[in-house]
């Protein structure tokens, strides 16, 4: 069965569908109902790469589906350091599993795993790659704020070389028909073949190094963090580290409805004087990752997500 | 100058291979890419930027005692997908054969990025890469979607 590796994998109409039933979702995401579509099911979570957010909200939304989970567990307790390669990883959890999410600090991991499988993978992160399942509720946060995708200003700004967040996302805006502007370090810029890709697909694309001064009229500022671990040189790093750091008194002169954006965590890009913003919308972005996973969870598992979720669920 | 003229800068081999129309200037990557090397003990000879009805001009390389296998074609059709591969034998021209660059092109190549999964080789599926583009030539990994170009092909064959 097919995955979700990158956003390719998904039509504008199937992504929209997706967020149809992520929105019907919500109440069994909130715990105020018990709606058991994945009873039986089982879900393998496989992260040789630290996450919080992804693999809990993961877990959250089989759990909350009335599924299961299995975990990998810490790396340095399985057998992957005991050399075993991850074709042969997958074959075991494929036996033991009806789907996995995996997250692989490998680019091409998550593909490599599809090939291996025969339940289906939802790439949770594969190196500097993708990160599909981020994207969608990413998407699901900005529809919610604005009521529409299309057609919106959005600035994404920090690693944009490594942070795998921002290459599925840019795609994914493309498709909409958004207006991209790409604020990073000079050495963190988009890679020039996402570049390449975004305009063969039409985008409307302005890079630049400074993010203040092109937030005035965005309707969503997308935050990364400079991600020390994709360094091989400090020195590097500690040029790029602190590019950003958008303060409350930045947010002046911005549009009223604009949101601010993060897939955390954060270090010091976004100054805690933004949360109390109106602006402020990265945890409920991270909540949303479990209504976005849910919906997911269902659609790779061919499950319909009911129309009328409050007559098909019951109380807890 | 006609093809015949240009075919005589070098003599006629016994037995081997004769590659014709090797786009202009890339026959020494025609025979890295074969793995044809100073230590070789076949004898080779190369003719470079002779002219060329079809091409303007073209390169020629003609190894002795060697015939092409189907991998090696393969990698062939990388640098020279257009090129005409005779087997030559008791000198006369016993095979020709067709190089096909199709979609994908299956353990030829290895990914040139560092990070892909593929680096590890004990991973046992396939090395792929699918033909983006063949003029110029580009191809992406099949697993992580990185684009390399024709020196970086060379640097990684299999």
């Amino acid at each position: 069965m097919a995955g979700l590796i990158t956003m390719d994998d998904l039509t504008n109409e199937e992504i929209l569908t997706i967020l149809d039933d992520a929105e019907r979702l919500l109440p069994v995401a909130r715990g105020e109902l018990y709606l058991p579509l994945l009873q039986g099911r089982i879900l393998g979570n496989l992260f040789f790469e630290p996450s919080t957010r992804t693999r809990m909200s993961f877990e959250t939304a089989m759990k909350r589906l009335g599924g299961d989970v299995v975990n990998l567990g810490d790396v340095k307790t399985s057998s992957v350091v005991k050399g075993e390669t991850l074709f042969d990883t997958i074959q075991m959890v494929d036996g033991y599993t009806d789907i996995i999410a995996m997250r692989h600090p490998r680019q091409g991991a998550a593909q490599y795993a599809q090939d291996s499988a025969t339940v289906p993978i939802l790439n949770g992160g594969d190196g500097a790659g993708h990160h599909p399942t981020q994207t969608m509720l990413d998407l699901f946060t900005i529809r919610q704020a604005h009521g529409k995708l299309d057609g919106l200003k959005v600035v994404l700004a920090g690693d944009l070389r490594y942070g795998r967040t921002v290459h599925s996302l840019s795609h994914a805006l493309t498709r909409f028909g958004c207006e991209l502007v790409f604020a990073s370090p000079e050495i963190l810029k988009m890679p020039s073949e996402i570049i390449s890709d975004l305009n063969a697909h039409g985008a409307t694309i302005t890079e630049t190094e400074d993010l203040y001064s092109m937030i005035g009229d965005a309707d969503v500022v997308y935050m990364t963090r400079i991600q020390k671990e994709r360094f091989s040189d400090e020195d590097e790093y500690a040029r790029c580290a602190g590019a950003y750091k958008l303060h409350a008194n930045h947010l002046a002169d911005v549009k009223s409805n604009m949101i601010i954006m993060h897939p955390l965590p954060r270090v010091d890009e976004i100054d805690p004087s933004v949360d109390v913003t109106r602006h402020a919308r990265y945890f409920e972005q991270a909540f949303n990752g479990v209504v976005a996973r849910m919906a997911l969870l269902c659609k790779l598992l061919g499950i319909t997500v009911p129309e009328d979720v409050e007559s098909a669920g019951g109380a807890l | 100058m006609s093809n015949e003229h240009s075919m005589r800068r070098v003599t006629a081999i016994r037995n081997g291979t004769v590659i014709d129309h090797i786009p202009c200037g890339q026959s020494l990557t025609v025979l890295e890419m074969l793995g044809v090397t100073g230590s070789t003990s076949v004898p080779v000879s190369l003719v470079m930027n002779v002219p060329s009805k079809k091409m303007g001009s073209k390169d020629i390389i003609k190894v002795e005692d060697r015939e092409l296998t189907q991998s090696e074609l393969d990698r062939l059709a990388l640098v020279a997908p257009d090129a005409h591969v005779a087997i030559i034998r008791a000198y006369s021209v016993a095979e020709k054969l067709t190089i096909n660059l199709g979609e994908e092109v299956v353990n030829v190549v290895k990914c040139a990025m560092s990070n892909c999964i593929t680096t590890n080789l004990r991973e046992p599926l396939p090395h792929r890469l699918k033909v983006v583009s063949k003029d110029p030539l580009e191809l992406r990994c099949h697993y992580c979607g990185r684009p390399q170009n024709l020196d970086e092909l060379v640097n990684n064959v299999l």
